[in-house]
């Protein structure tokens, strides 16, 4: 080993012996270069508390679902039906916490358990049409293409029946806490949220090398390793502290006090700190990279995208792989279907229009690869956050929006020309 | 003569109209080596992924130590302890040798998730006795060589403790060093009392490897023989003229 690297030249030695994960840090780079970029052009605004807050609310819901599709394209399937999935769930949750529970079942208008309900008839709904849909592509052998093309068309279209086209508000109290800005952890819980975060990333970086000394592989020097650790708990701390310094409006705050009875005191302020949402989002991406990385249902997700004949000899059930797939994409659209109407506050017939391109685009821009058999979590996540924030940024420069989607339709392309780039020179799949 | 490890018997398949086999027996004793022969399309590989659990048969019946089994897919064959290297490799090019060794058969630590460094490591110990050169651990397995992926292909069957092994054309992409090696392995295999079916065109490795061959030709059986009992030129004779040799007949 030692030999090998020293021919090789000096810097491909360097990345290689941190094992650096070159994609990562190029769409980190590019995120940071959009960043600087419009927060130049908007004077130091695009970078404020505020629009960092904004920015990662509206990234959410197209980023939960962005992780979905990893493993359906990863599997060599595509979904066109998650922005109609997600105003299906939206129009049932809708629904039923506007007027079912209250109404057929008598429940009380902000009674606590309308919003437990509520989600999970969201959930469920979105994990039925999903596993549905699985078992149309795995067992009847429809094409994805197809099955979801249909969906597409079907389900946005059942929930204007349901509702009648109407648009459903005021949603359950409780409800709209995933929306974002109206749910946050506060400054005190937000700092501890951030180390208990820390402390899980510290924890994975140790016990992985633990379990390579262990079996007397090859490890990269500590130095590095602590550097990484460093990196990773600052960009953690520095996220919360963001948050935090998004100050809660004083009107806002007022009418939280009198809620309670009580006045507010003079000079008083409060941070918003992290959003639930954003909560729900690093708990999915955690799950679903454990999921993809650790378990066999992420193994043979990735074996079935990589040569599905091999998962099938080596007694893998492709078919019912498929189902789960497409059943637990459902469920994030249901997720997603949460966060999305409690953040407009309300069910209108058009929610999630357009999703599914977004939700594609960010797992392709993550480096998720359409033939199948490679892709990752964080990838799409970031990729999410690169589209949103050059529709936010340009936006806030005052590009019109039929400008917007050229430009994020021409970063979409090439994207994935530089993806296809870095996969010719590194040799990774 | 002790109870055959596997028997097939009078084993058909047909895709669409093409008869892929055709009433087809073969049977495998403890320690024996059967090479099938004939020509690209006679219906060796359909024969042994029968076996081996890809396909089902239209009809035919296997039997295992005697007792009839039912192989419907990989997993019932794995459970009958066959082992399988086929022609393809079937390795999922995207994942590293380890997963690919264990695809299907994770090892998981207590908590249930899958333990890749102690794949890793089991890999290795495999390797070292395979293919001692082998290192390339943690890259993708499109990165090997033929021969590279070969041997991940053979460890796969090898690791398992197989009580009979299918290895359909195993040494196509090797070099004569690499294919030697296989040779040495398909003996210390045998020693073991491990029954082997070995599909090969190659007429010199058959008659050198193999305790008996079994020849088909256009789907159909042309006939069984003891290696010892005939010349390379018998066994030439029935792969391209479908029929047994008069002599040893
Ligand atoms: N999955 C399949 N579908 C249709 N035809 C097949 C399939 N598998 C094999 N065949 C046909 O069966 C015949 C035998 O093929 P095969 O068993 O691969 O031959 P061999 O391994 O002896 O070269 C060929 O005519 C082949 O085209
Ligand atoms: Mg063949």
């Amino acid at each position: 080993m030692a030999e090998i690297s020293q021919n090789t030249p000096k810097k491909r030695g360097l990345i290689e012996a941190l094992d650096l994960d070159m994609r990562l840090i190029g769409m980190i780079g590019a995120l940071l270069a959009i960043a600087l970029a419009f927060n130049l052009a908007t004077g130091g605004n695009f970078l404020s508390p505020r629009n960092i807050f904004n920015l990662t609310i509206q990234t959410v819901s197209v980023a939960i679902m962005a992780t979905g599709m990893v493993f359906v394209i990863v599997t060599r399937n595509i979904d066109l039906s998650v922005g109609a999935l997600l105003a299906i769930c939206s129009a049932m949750m809708a629904m039923t916490q506007a007027r079912w529970l209250p109404g057929a079942l008598g429940l009380e208008l902000g009674s606590p358990l309308i919003a437990p309900l509520t989600v999970l008839v969201g959930l469920a709904v979105g994990t039925l049409i999903g596993a549905m849909n699985g078992w149309l592509i795995g067992y009847l052998t429809i094409p994805a293409f197809i099955v979801t093309l249909g969906g597409f068309l079907i389900w946005r279209f059942a929930g204007w029946y349901l509702t009648s086209g109407q648009t459903i508000a005021p949603l359950d109290q409780t409800f709209l806490l995933f929306g974002g800005a109206e749910g946050t952890l506060g400054e005190t819980w937000s700092w501890i949220a951030g180390l208990a975060l820390s402390l899980v990333a510290l924890w994975a970086i140790w016990s992985a090398r633990r379990s390579k000394l262990a079996h007397e592989f090859p490890v990269k020097p500590l130095g590095a390793e602590l550097a990484l650790a460093g990196v990773a708990v600052a960009a953690i701390l520095g996220f919360v502290a963001v948050l935090n310094a998004y100050a809660i409006p004083k009107g806002k705050l007022r009418r939280m006090f009198e809620a309670q009875g009580l006045e507010l005191p003079d000079g008083y302020s409060a941070g918003h700190g992290l959003p639930f949402s954003v909560l729900i989002l690093i708990a999915v991406a955690v799950a679903m990279t454990l999921v993809a990385r650790k378990t066999r249902f992420g193994r043979y997700i990735f074996a079935t995208g990589g040569n599905p004949d091999a998962a099938e000899l080596s007694g893998i059930n492709t078919r019912m792989l498929t189902v789960k797939v497409f059943a637990l994409m459902g469920f994030l659209c249901g997720l997603s279907a949460i966060v999305a109407s409690a953040r407009l506050q309300s069910h209108a017939n058009d929610i999630g229009t357009l999703d599914e391109l977004r939700v594609i685009a960010a797992a392709v821009i993550g480096g998720t690869a359409l033939a199948g058999g490679s892709g990752t979590i964080y990838g799409a996540i970031l990729g999410a956050l690169i589209m949103q924030s050059l529709t936010s940024g340009m936006g806030m420069v005052g590009v019109d929006s039929p400008l917007q989607n050229i430009v994020v339709g021409a970063v979409l392309v090439l994207a994935v020309w530089i993806d296809i780039q870095y996969r010719k020179r590194w040799g990774k799949p | 003569m002790t109870t055959p490890l596997v028997e097939m018997r009078d084993i058909s398949i047909a895709f669409g109209g093409v008869h892929a086999v055709d009433h087809v027996s073969v049977d495998l004793f403890p320690g024996e080596v059967v090479g099938l022969l004939g020509h690209n399309g006679a219906g060796k590989s359909t024969l042994i992924k029968i076996l081996s659990g890809a396909y089902r048969a239209d009809s035919g019946q296997i039997l295992i130590d005697g007792k009839p089994v039912e192989i419907h897919n990989p997993r019932d064959a794995r459970a009958c302890k066959i082992e399988t290297i086929y022609q393809t490799l079937a390795l999922a090019d995207n994942l590293d040798a380890a997963s690919n060794l264990f695809l299907g058969r994770e090892l998981v630590t207590p908590l249930g998730f899958v333990d890749d460094d102690a794949m890793e490591a089991e890999t290795r110990k495999i390797m070292a006795r395979l293919n001692p050169n082998f290192r390339k651990f943690s890259v993708p397995v499109s990165a090997l060589s033929g021969g590279q992926r070969q041997s991940v292909a053979i460890a796969r069957a090898v690791y398992f403790d197989a009580r009979i092994l299918i290895m359909d054309e195993p040494t196509a992409a090797l070099g004569p060093h690499e294919t030697q090696m296989v040779a040495e392995l398909i003996e210390q295999l045998k020693a073991q009392g491990i029954g082997i079916f070995l599909i090969s065109h190659d007429i010199h490795d058959v008659m050198k490897l193999c305790d008996r061959a079994s020849v088909m030709k256009n789907g159909k059986l042309v006939g069984t023989v003891k290696v010892a009992d005939v010349t390379d030129d018998d066994l030439l004779g029935m792969i391209i003229l479908g029929k047994p040799p008069t002599r040893a007949a």
